[in-house]
């Protein structure tokens, strides 16, 4: 009985004019537009500089800026208050002010002055920024110290030289970080959403009555329609795999075999809690605002943009329930880190128990009778 | 064993209440008509008994299995044709049927015979998906899978709802034949007309039964002589005839008022006689034999009473 049901739904999936495109159009939209939109890196901050010096070096000193793809010279101003305009009017995000006699102080082995200020209203853009233009003055000032003493002085008096390593992601290439938790999203929203829709647009077209009176158990019927999810699933996954590829040369360093056997029990897990969504819900439109809702709180405490370790304590508590959270930290170690099955046993438990969890509740709370 | 008993049953929706101490038996191989308006707890009845629904109170057993307790046997044994179209409409007419009677653990083969008449006028179109088929053809589709699994017991609601009246009239036919096969047939329609063609009848209003009898005897049993009345204006005429001493009651009916009168004190000539007296054009009356409807009113306003 249950091959005859899920032949069914396979019929009804392939025949829908729409959701098989979806399928095939859902994972390269996501892995051609999210990877360059999703991005940590802040780039072309504006910036206004005021030279009040006029000399070599603190034109050299714009020059170096200038030239960093970080930052892009938005305007040049006689005077602080002029500059403050260009902030107030949002033309510019840093205002870089050279104090006057700064050649004159450097030169004489004193302090050259250069203030920073800058435009927090995007947080992320002003601290990001002004780091970055840190590391470019203190670099400068290293170079002018480089120049100015001979070698073997420098030597004498002895500087800290600091060599990070980066381990996994040794460029800090985010894109690497991203992309495998983009397919997290990816299977999230096909394999959440399209099950939420599925019981209710039975219910909507009436088809859930003749069924009822049928002798198809709960368990055969919500089995049938988990099925052709794991079959979605795995070809959306496919997709995002090979373009993640050919794109962005992007492949997991540990196995595929280990991702799709996370993927085939979070699929189960996820399309799971749809299929609860759906059967608690009377309409399509119920069931999609519920869906969306759900899946939209899920994926921000997800960690897929802020790490779940920097949020509020009791925020990290409420994380604990979240399928999204282990299968995205699952993809990231498997593509960065190589992990295998054994070092992901602590996520495999709690995605196994989300599986049986929201499939035992969904197949209770179906109903044939009232 | 009777195909069915219903003791008592009753059933609200919040402070509605749909079914009121229903009660009734049907007999096996019985056509049983359930007649009666939109809202006369047609379908909820029916929903209790295809186990769809849960009665509040009361009990029902269908082929002598209990409604509640028993619900995965009647499932095997009852088919049921909800009012609305509910067969997979994205599936082909052979799709739908197949899929019906696998679910049953049957084929198409065995019941062949069953469903033979009825399926043969839609067979030219059996690759047609079934959302593109036509109102009729849709309602035969839906009986042949109803009947996939050799039901003993088919719940029909509302099969003749929006249908054209050829159509109605060969569905009808369909199920007369299906009764000669020996399958109890119990049928709810809100067309009078359609009752004379069942063996039993309720007639139903407001979630209570008014009578439950064989349309016969229902015609037979209405207390008073029935005329037709005509004549112009139509509207004043209705209400001078209920303010006539000698009429009990008067209802429109189409193109003619049906009166019921008092026969032993007034004769059709003297009404029309009056009628004339009071301006009238085109006066005819002349004696009828009730219809269901007629009998309905009569039951309905008694019931007022």
């Amino acid at each position: 009985m249950l091959k005859f049901l899920i032949e069914k739904e396979f019929k009804q999936l392939l025949r829908h004019s729409f959701l098989p495109k979806l399928v095939i159009a859902m994972p390269c939209i996501i892995l051609l537009v999210f990877p360059w939109v999703a991005s940590y890196e802040v780039k072309n901050v504006s910036l206004c500089v005021v030279d009040n010096d006029h000399s070599t070096l603190s034109s050299r000193l714009m020059q170096k800026v200038a030239a960093s793809a970080h930052f892009r010279l938005a305007a040049t101003a006689s005077g602080y208050s002029r500059a403050m305009q260009s902030i107030e009017s949002g033309d510019a995000d840093i205002i870089l002010e050279i104090q006057p006699s700064f050649e004159e102080q450097l030169m004489r082995g004193g302090e050259g002055q250069v203030m920073l200020s800058v435009n927090a209203v995007n947080g992320v853009k002003g601290s990001l920024g002004s780091a970055y233009l840190l590391s470019l003055l203190s670099d400068y000032a290293a170079e002018l110290r480089s120049e100015r003493i001979p070698a073997p002085a420098v030597a004498a008096v002895g500087s800290i030289r600091l060599l990070p390593t980066y381990f996994f992601n040794p460029r800090l290439n985010y894109k690497a970080y991203m992309i495998p938790a983009l397919m997290v999203l990816l299977l999230t929203l096909l394999c959440g959403f399209l099950p939420a829709l599925n019981i209710v647009s039975e219910k909507e077209a009436g088809t859930i009555e003749q069924l009822n009176v049928t002798p198809v158990g709960k368990l055969t019927f919500i089995l049938a329609k988990l099925t052709p999810y794991w079959l979605v699933g795995f070809i959306a996954l496919s997709i995002g795999f090979a373009l993640a590829a050919l794109l962005y040369h992007i492949t997991p360093a540990g196995s595929f075999g280990t991702i799709y056997f996370f993927s085939a029990i979070y699929i189960l897990a996820i399309s799971g809690f749809g299929l609860l969504i759906s059967s608690y819900s009377d309409a399509m439109q119920q069931a999609m605002l519920l869906a969306f809702f759900f899946i939209m709180i899920l994926a921000l405490t997800s960690g897929l943009f802020t790490p779940v370790s920097s949020m509020p304590q009791w925020a990290q508590y409420i994380t604990v329930f979240n399928p999204l959270k282990y299968f995205m930290q699952v993809m990231r170690m498997v593509y960065l880190k190589g992990s295998g099955i054994g070092d992901l046993l602590p996520q495999l438990i709690a995605l196994c128990g989300f599986a049986v969890f929201s499939n035992t509740w969904a197949t209770l709370s179906y109903k044939k009778s009232k | 064993m009777k195909a069915l008993s219903v003791n008592n049953v009753s059933r609200s929706y919040g402070k509605v209440q749909a079914l009121k101490n229903v009660s009734f038996e049907v007999e096996q191989g019985e056509l049983f008509g359930l007649i009666g308006p939109d809202g006369a707890g047609k379908t909820t009845l029916i929903r209790i008994l295809a186990t769809l629904l849960l009665a509040d109170s009361g009990r029902a057993t269908v082929d002598g299995l209990d409604a509640v307790r028993d619900y995965r046997a009647i499932r095997r044994r009852v088919g049921y044709m909800p009012g609305r179209f509910s067969l997979y409409q994205d599936l082909s007419v052979e799709e739908n049927l197949n899929f019906f009677a696998s679910i049953f653990n049957a084929t198409v083969r065995e019941s062949y015979h069953l469903i033979q008449g009825i399926y043969r006028q839609i067979e030219p179109f059996k690759s047609r998906r079934a959302g593109k088929l036509s109102g009729g053809m849709k309602q035969k589709l839906a009986l042949c899978c109803a009947l996939i699994h050799k039901p003993s017991l088919l719940f029909l609601d509302e099969p003749t709802t929006g249908v054209d009246p050829v159509s109605r009239r060969e569905f009808w036919d369909m199920l007369a034949s299906l009764r000669q096969q020996g399958i109890t047939i119990v049928v709810s329609t809100p067309y009078m007309d359609e009752a004379l063609r069942c063996d039993r009848i309720a007639l139903m209003k407001e979630g209570g039964c008014l009578k439950i009898e064989t349309p016969q005897n229902i015609i037979r049993q209405f207390p008073h002589t029935l005329w037709s009345v005509q004549g112009d204006p139509m509207y004043r005429l209705l209400k001078d005839l209920r303010r006539h001493e000698d009429v009990i009651s008067s209802f429109a009916f189409g193109d003619a008022h049906h009166v019921a009168v008092r026969s032993e004190r007034i004769t059709t000539l003297q009404l029309e006689e009056n009628l004339k007296m009071l301006d009238y054009k085109n006066v005819e009356v002349k004696e009828i034999t009730p219809t269901v409807e007629d009998c309905y009113m009569q039951l309905t306003m008694d019931n007022e009473q």
